[in-house]
């Protein structure tokens, strides 16, 4: 504070003194320095006053009739409430107890009398510095705390906004377990798992480096990629696509996000992985038998676009399996000596894991027992997930209304996809898109986005890429199929699959028909075991049992022409 | 005590300074007011309220030495002593003397301001 400043403002002082005389000199003196003066000839006329004029400081004699100077000072630093208004006692009391009563009284210090003008001069500019000081480190913090209310305001709005996009999608099914502080939106972990439109799941954890609201905010996008995608039946791999390029693109350079894709897939019973970061992911298998399944690539938001692979582990499965996913927060758990958790807490929990416990539940208690504390900190996050017969799914497809817009009807759309694309493209959430456009479809999503991606997948595998599925059986064979289906798909030139549909009114609602064509040498349909039979168990070598089974679960018809590689399906739907 | 003088000159000429044209105002406001407390002493004493008695004085005490008339002041100051401590009984004498006193510092007063009103 610049004391000149202070000198040079005229203050509006109050003055209170019984004697009429010292009163007069007193206001002379300070009208001398340029102040404002109100006088009053006692205690009680100083308290109304002090009401009526506000004054910067108070003058009060001690000893006055109707109301002395320490009453008159009480009230007055009472009405003054939070504001500081300096009393100072003018007095020729000399009694140490008698100053101590003044200074209990609320009085901020003494004026002797006689008056000395230097004297009253030096402290009143003294007190007027005080009171400035005072001032302005009480506008400070009001102003602190206006600040801080309004950031908790605008966190609490951010948090119902980022409720609403990141929701939890369907953690709560009964195949999934897991544990997510309440608060993690702030503290930098996600968790997020959606029903995917042909039954299945997709879960996505990740991790943000940082904290608080930046996390937050880079969360958001990918809770609505997530979302948004996973609806439309982008598969795992489009997403941490989609995720990666937003996430270079809006965060800094310091910032990115370990992650954890998982592609649930009941009805193949499989399990598509992708781990950019985060601890190993455990399938603990319903044998006990128990893997751990590394990461494998750079975390999100690192790498640009033409470099970042988003190749996806396939893990074959069986009802009864389990999928562990952490984040770091699991490994950093510490105890009272500080020692953490670790690797090695994670590998000895699940290696202690027998037949009738649960895997989450031995985790968690592992993490408890360690840390001695029933309450985790807000970064940690676990979840597991169970493999289960898909009958005992529930369906997870959403309701939608009937649009009022009748949509088209009447129409045939052919669309094929050729070359290097089979390799680099996945055309399913393009047809099903196209299909949706009828309102009557719009409810069946879940069973068109089904039936393409069957006819896609079969088209692509074993039409153009001729894997047998019989490989699929074996651990061995499991493996060699997916390692030759990415090398193989390097090698597509020449190939295509044409997919053309045709959408008719009926009746009472609609007839979809899809003939899918593949440039491979097809199979021999008339001996296919399963459309011999209905024993599901047998497979042949072009179509699973599984997938072929679906196919006519759900379709009207299916039929096999030319050489096997064009597939007609007939799919009906009523209002 | 006794060498203190009736008025303190340069205690004066400040006051006289500092209040301009009010000056003739205070010394007119102090002789009334002081003219009051010795009636008002005079009184507590007749009602041997000492503490009434201790308050004028003290009041009394301040003002005069504020006007700068600091042997009076001192007088003030003893008959307050003889408030607070309830010896009413010692009262008399110093009360004469402070009749006394303000007869003096009136009288000087009066020449003072007659010199300054020139």
């Amino acid at each position: 504070m610049d004391e000149s400043a202070a000198e040079n403002v005229p203050l509006n002082i109050l003055i209170a003194d019984d004697s009429d005389s010292d009163r007069l000199i007193l206001k002379a003196l300070l009208k001398r320095l340029g102040h404002q003066v109100l006088d009053a000839a006692n205690g009680h006329e100083a308290v109304l006053h002090f009401q009526q004029g506000a004054p910067d400081i108070v003058l009060l004699d001690a000893l006055m009739p109707a109301m002395d100077g320490m009453e008159a000072a009480r009230q007055i630093k009472r009405l003054a409430g939070e504001r500081f208004v300096p009393v100072i006692f003018v007095t020729s009391l000399s009694e140490p107890e008698d100053l101590a009563g003044c200074l209990e009284a609320g009085g901020d210090g003494f004026l002797s009398k006689p008056y000395n003008r230097l004297m009253i001069k030096a402290k009143i500019n003294a007190f007027n510095r005080m009171r400035l000081m005072h001032q302005a480190l009480s506008d400070q913090r009001d102003l602190t705390h206006e600040r801080n209310r309004q950031l908790l305001e605008e966190q609490h709005v951010a948090r119902r906004v980022f409720d609403n996009v990141a929701h939890t999608g369907c953690l709560d099914a009964a195949n999934i377990r897991y544990h997510a502080s309440p608060l993690s939106i702030f503290s930098g972990d996600v968790l997020f798992a959606s029903p995917r439109p042909a039954g299945g799941m997709l879960i996505f954890t990740g991790d943000f480096t940082g904290h608080g609201l930046p996390a937050a905010i880079g969360a958001m996008p990918i809770a609505e990629s997530f979302y948004g995608m996973a609806s439309k039946g982008f598969d795992g791999s489009d997403i941490l696509r989609e995720i990666n390029q937003k996430l270079v693109r809006i965060l800094p350079k310091d910032m990115f996000c370990c992650g954890v894709m998982v592609e649930v897939d009941f009805a193949h019973n499989q399990l598509n992985i992708w781990n950019g970061g985060l601890p190993d992911i455990w399938l603990i298998r319903s044998t006990m038998e128990q893997y751990a399944l590394p990461s494998r690539h750079l975390p999100l938001g690192i790498l640009s676009a033409n470099q970042f692979n988003a190749e996806m582990e396939a893990v074959r499965s069986r009802p009864g399996d389990r999928l562990l996913l952490m984040t770091d927060g699991v490994l950093e758990c510490a105890n009272r000596e500080g020692q953490l958790f670790g690797e090695q807490g994670v590998r000895h929990a699940i290696e202690s894991t027998s037949a009738d416990s649960h895997p989450f539940d031995v985790l968690m208690g592992a993490i408890k027992q360690f840390t001695g504390q029933q309450k985790f900190g807000d970064d940690l996050t676990l979840c597991c997930v169970e493999m289960v017969e898909e009958a005992g799914q529930t369906t997870l497809t959403e309701e939608v209304g009937l649009s009022t817009l009748a949509g088209p009807s009447q129409w045939h759309c052919d669309y094929e996809i050729r070359e290097n694309t089979l390799g680099e493209f996945n055309p399913l959430p393009l047809l099903l898109h196209i299909c949706m456009e009828v309102p009557g479809l719009r409810r069946k999503s879940g069973e068109v986005y089904t039936l393409l991606s069957e006819l896609y997948n079969n088209a692509l595998e074993h039409g153009v890429l001729r894997l047998p599925s019989d490989w699929k059986y074996t651990p061995e064979g499991f493996e060699r199929y997916y390692s030759e289906r990415s090398e193989r798909l390097n090698r597509v030139s020449g190939h295509y699959i044409r997919f053309s549909f045709q959408h008719d009114l009926m009746p009472s609602g609609g007839r979809l028909r899809v003939v899918c064509e593949d440039s491979g040498q097809g199979f021999d349909f008339h001996s296919h075991p399963v459309l011999q039979s209905t024993d599901m168990a047998q497979s042949g070598p072009r179509y699973g049992g599984r997938g072929l089974a679906l196919l006519m679960r759900l379709a009207e018809s299916i039929r096999f022409h030319g050489k096997g590689n064009r597939v007609e399906v007939i799919y009906d739907w009523f209002i | 005590m006794a060498d203190l003088p009736h008025l303190d000159e340069e205690a004066l000429a400040e006051l006289q300074d500092v209040m301009e044209d009010e000056f003739a105002t205070l010394i007119r406001t102090y002789l009334n007011d002081s003219k009051e407390r010795i009636t008002s002493l005079k009184s507590a004493m007749k009602h041997r309220d000492a503490d009434a008695f201790a308050k004028t004085a003290h009041s009394f005490k301040g003002s005069s030495i504020n006007i700068g008339a600091p042997h009076l002041g001192e007088l003030c100051r003893q008959i307050e002593k003889v408030g607070l401590e309830e010896r009413l009984s010692d009262a008399p004498p110093l009360l004469s003397a402070i009749d006394a006193e303000f007869q003096q510092v009136t009288a000087a007063l009066e020449t003072l301001m007659a010199g300054s009103a020139e």
